[in-house]
């Protein structure tokens, strides 16, 4: 689903990625960790559109989707969440999931305006497509509630629900569990199996070694801009190198 | 006269009319570097320091270097208040309320003048007697030696203060991150106070060096203020050499397009531009581009 | 959904009764202007309170569609309609093109760019003497008329100003509940995350300022023929900071909100008669005042503060019981 060749990043002086080639596989929780300083946010950014590689390529599935901006890699059926959570704040939870369907309907600035009829049906459809990922998410009691005031935990399921509402091909989320306690890192691990078991490819960055352990199907390891070590999370927590540098030499 | 007697007086007046632009640069740049706020009311200090300098030689006849000592410390104090009242209240500063705010304040500061002062346009004498000099073929008056002394100077001192002093020093980390910097101890709001009262004193200075030349009124700050933004601008928002040739920059041209091609679209010279560098390369001309960690 | 029809139905029903209420004379007139204002105003709601985009030079939009119906019904005689749809696609089509370098901008670049457009438009008006009759202005502009039904006087004017009004309110509030106004908050909110969800945020900002200016010129084209007159003093860098100012006062975001801050901004002046020159100062205040205490504008602010003030007065109670 998502391939990565010879990705380099230089910014300056530094060498931020170097030469990093991986495959997420169709319909597979893969996640990628590291040590801090290790790469994974600048990879990230690469693949979902904010930066421009230096070097190298992206493919979704068969196409080459190198430095494509965010809102054409959306149409192509790639989302992201954010560490940070970038909700639309002033906007109430089920609108916020409804900008998520942007992608799935049509009508423009004048059909708007003048209220055509198809704009008015795809409204409903909207709305009610929306209700389903708030359900989808755990938190449709929530709906009209204004965004900018959820707690943290409910503001992550949210972004996950508006990013689902597009009815991506693949998933990638920044960090899901920062910010999470652990009742809310194992409810975030039940939603992203189920995610998968939609069909979506999920990829995640993630420092939580519990939850990616428990999660993934498959994980690739960076440290200093290098790839260390693609596997399963058995052959990963065995590998000496990986080992080595989470917890330093000798 | 010979096209290159023309050509020499355009360059050589729109020397010292850049030279005021820098001056007036300088306080944005040195405002925007410390908050990231871009002080519309800028205009309106360099405006103060010439209206407050003709109120202390005229009205209360004082001699000059009092009165220009004393038109400095009151627009200081202005900005020192300015910065008080409107913006380090600020709660929630979005770019919008700055904006606005910074409008706010110079509308409210204009309208303080016109109340005070009125409508009329008022001279001033030059500081050192009105006799032309000739140079390479170009009349300049004293006046114009005055303002690229006094600029020099204040950008001395300036380069002096950022690079040497603490205070300074601190001022620049602000620059940088503001986080950053008070995680070491600096006191962001401190730094922030100085800026403004910074920028307003070399904003008043350079309404007090060129009021003699172009005569002082309420409104004389909208232009100046965005014409020193612009120098600004050009010069990549550096608290250094880039706005001294921005301003430069700014002066021949404009002076240039007034003498050559037309003097009534003279102003829109500086907003062309204006645009033109924001279009084009935003971050200046004379500025590396830098990258952002996201 | 059945709120807002309601709620437009009875201001539009109040608008067009009110001259029957204030018969004639020179409120008439003042009303007149705040149907212009108002139309300028939910104009530039839609880009900088939805869209979150500084415009500070929305009266060059004005002041075009003002003289160019007014040079092109005057010099070359063309029709009012004719003419006002000529200057409104024109401009609207440069402001589509000029939009894609402009708000490239963000923030205080942007307020900058568009002042500087503001300031550029501003001095053309005052030199190309030939076309625009310079600082002494344009006159002579023909009333518009509707085959042989001329709007030659503050009442029937007021109808014809309030009808484009009501109009682009309408519109305006339409598109605001709509996908594209979700879409235009989403890009105000976070731009980045927009466009992760496939919003082309710079072709619809640009769509935006593009409309916002089509708005702006149609409203100059009727503020010409109402006027008979245009001069650049009414287009200036002030002009563009009053609107700046209505929007902020009745609340970015607000369609209805517009209105309040443009019945407000003009019915100020009038009031204010007796302290000629203190307009000045008192915008300047309003603006600092608002935008440190009430950010929301007046249609939150007040509503927030009687509430606020009902529950105090509450609880003053129940202590004293």
């Amino acid at each position: 689903m998502l391939r990565l060749e010879g990705i380099t990043q230089v910014f300056g002086g530094l060498t931020a990625l170097e030469d990093i080639s991986f495959t997420a596989k169709c319909g597979e929780i893969t996640g990628v960790i590291g040590p801090n300083g290790a790469g994974k946010t600048t990879l990230f950014n690469i693949v979902t559109g904010i930066y421009s590689q230096t070097a190298g390529s992206v493919f979704l599935g068969e196409r080459n989707v190198s430095c494509f901006p965010p809102e054409k890699l959306a149409r192509l059926g790639m989302v992201r969440t954010f560490q940070n959570i970038e909700l639309f704040g002033q906007m109430t939870v089920v609108e916020n999931v409804m900008v998520g369907l942007h992608t799935k309907s049509r009508s423009g600035i004048f059909s708007c305006a003048f209220k055509l009829p198809g704009h008015l049906r795809e409204e409903r459809i909207i709305r009610e497509r929306a209700m389903h990922w708030l359900d989808f998410a755990g938190i449709s009691e929530l709906g009209p509630t204004e965004a900018s005031s959820l707690p943290f935990g409910k503001g992550r399921l949210l972004e996950i629900a508006r990013a689902m509402a597009l009815e991506p091909r693949i998933i990638l989320m920044d960090e899901p569990a920062a910010g999470l306690n652990s009742r809310e890192t194992v409810e975030l691990a039940a939603l992203i199996r189920k995610i998968r078991e939609t069909g979506v490819t999920v990829v995640l960055v993630e420092h939580d070694m519990e939850l990616v352990m428990d999660v993934c199907d498959s994980i690739l390891v960076l440290n200093l801009g290098r790839k260390l070590a693609e596997g399963t999370p058995r052959a990963i927590q065995e590998n000496p190198a990986v080992i080595a540098a989470y917890l330093g030499e000798g | 006269m010979q096209l290159t007697e023309q050509l020499a007086q355009y360059v050589l007046s729109g020397f010292s009319t850049g030279a005021i632009y820098a001056l007036i640069g300088f306080g944005f740049a040195i405002i925007y570097n410390s908050t990231s706020i871009i002080n519309f009311a800028q205009g309106e200090f360099v405006m103060l320091g010439g209206m407050l300098n003709y109120f202390f030689l005229t009205t209360l006849k004082l001699p000059l270097i009092v009165a220009i000592v004393l038109a400095i410390i009151f627009a200081t104090a202005s900005g020192v208040l300015f910065e008080r009242l409107a913006i380090r209240p600020l709660k929630a500063p979005t770019p919008l309320s700055l904006v606005i705010i910074t409008i706010g304040g110079s509308i409210l500061i204009r309208g303080l003048a016109m109340l005070i002062w009125g409508k009329d346009t008022h001279s001033i004498p030059s500081f050192s007697g009105s006799e032309p000099i000739n140079l390479a073929g170009a009349t300049i008056l004293p006046q114009h030696l005055w303002i690229f002394g006094i600029t020099l100077l204040v950008i001395g001192i300036n380069k002096l203060f950022f690079n040497y002093t603490i205070t300074g020093k601190a001022m620049r980390a602000c620059a940088c991150s503001r986080k950053a910097a008070s995680l070491v101890g600096i006191d962001v709001k401190r730094m922030v106070l100085f800026s403004f009262a910074i920028s307003s004193a070399m904003g008043s200075m350079a309404g007090i060096i060129i009021a003699p030349l172009t005569m002082t009124a309420y409104d004389v700050g909208i232009m100046l203020g965005l014409k020193g933004f612009c120098a600004a601008i050009i010069g990549g928002m550096s608290s250094g050499f880039g706005t001294v040739l921005g301003g430069l920059l700014l002066g021949i041209l404009e002076s240039l397009g007034a003498g050559l091609i037309s003097s009534g679209y003279k102003d829109a010279i500086a907003f062309i531009i204006l645009l033109l560098i924001l279009f084009v390369r935003p971050q200046g001309l004379f500025k590396k581009t830098e990258t952002e960690r996201v | 959904m059945k709120r807002e029809i309601v709620k437009f139905l009875l201001f539009a029903i109040s608008v067009m009764v009110a001259p029957l209420i204030f018969k004639g004379g020179y409120l008439l007139n003042v009303l007149v202007f705040v149907g212009i204002h108002t139309m300028l105003a939910v104009g530039l709601n839609l880009l900088l309170g939805f869209a979150g985009q500084i415009s500070l030079g929305q009266a060059a939009f004005f002041g075009l569609g003002a003289y160019l119906s007014g040079i092109l019904t005057t010099t070359y005689s063309v029709n009012p309609w004719l003419a006002m749809a000529l200057a409104a696609l024109t401009v609207g089509i440069l402001a589509f093109f000029i939009g894609f370098p402009i708000l490239k901008l963000k923030g205080h670049y942007l307020a900058m760019a568009t002042l500087g457009l503001g300031i550029i438009t501003y001095i053309v008006f005052n030199e190309a003497v030939d076309l625009t009759g310079g600082p002494s202005g344009l006159s002579g502009i023909p009333n518009i008329s509707l085959g042989t039904f001329v709007f030659d006087s503050d009442g029937k004017n007021y109808y014809l100003i309030w009808f484009f009004t009501l109009v682009t309110i309408l519109l305006s509030l339409n598109l605001a509940h709509s996908r594209v106004g979700r879409a235009l908050r989403a890009i105000h909110d976070s731009e980045v995350a927009a466009r992760v969800m496939g919003i082309n945020a710079r072709l619809l900002k640009v769509q935006i300022f593009a409309l916002s200016a089509f708005i702006s010129t149609i409203a100059g084209s009727l503020y010409a023929h109402t006027m008979t007159f245009v001069s650049p003093a009414s287009f200036g860098f002030n002009f563009s900071i009053e609107l700046v100012t209505m929007v902020i006062i009745g609340g970015l975001g607000s369609i209805y909100g517009s209105f309040l801050g443009a019945a407000i901004l003009t019915l100020l002046p009038e009031v204010l008669r007796a302290f000629q020159d203190f307009d000045i100062i008192v915008y300047g205040l309003i603006l600092i005042l608002i935008t440190m205490f009430m950010p929301g504008g007046l249609i939150r602010g007040v509503p927030t503060g009687l509430t606020f003030l009902l529950s105090w007065l509450k609880r003053s109670r129940s202590a004293n019981a």
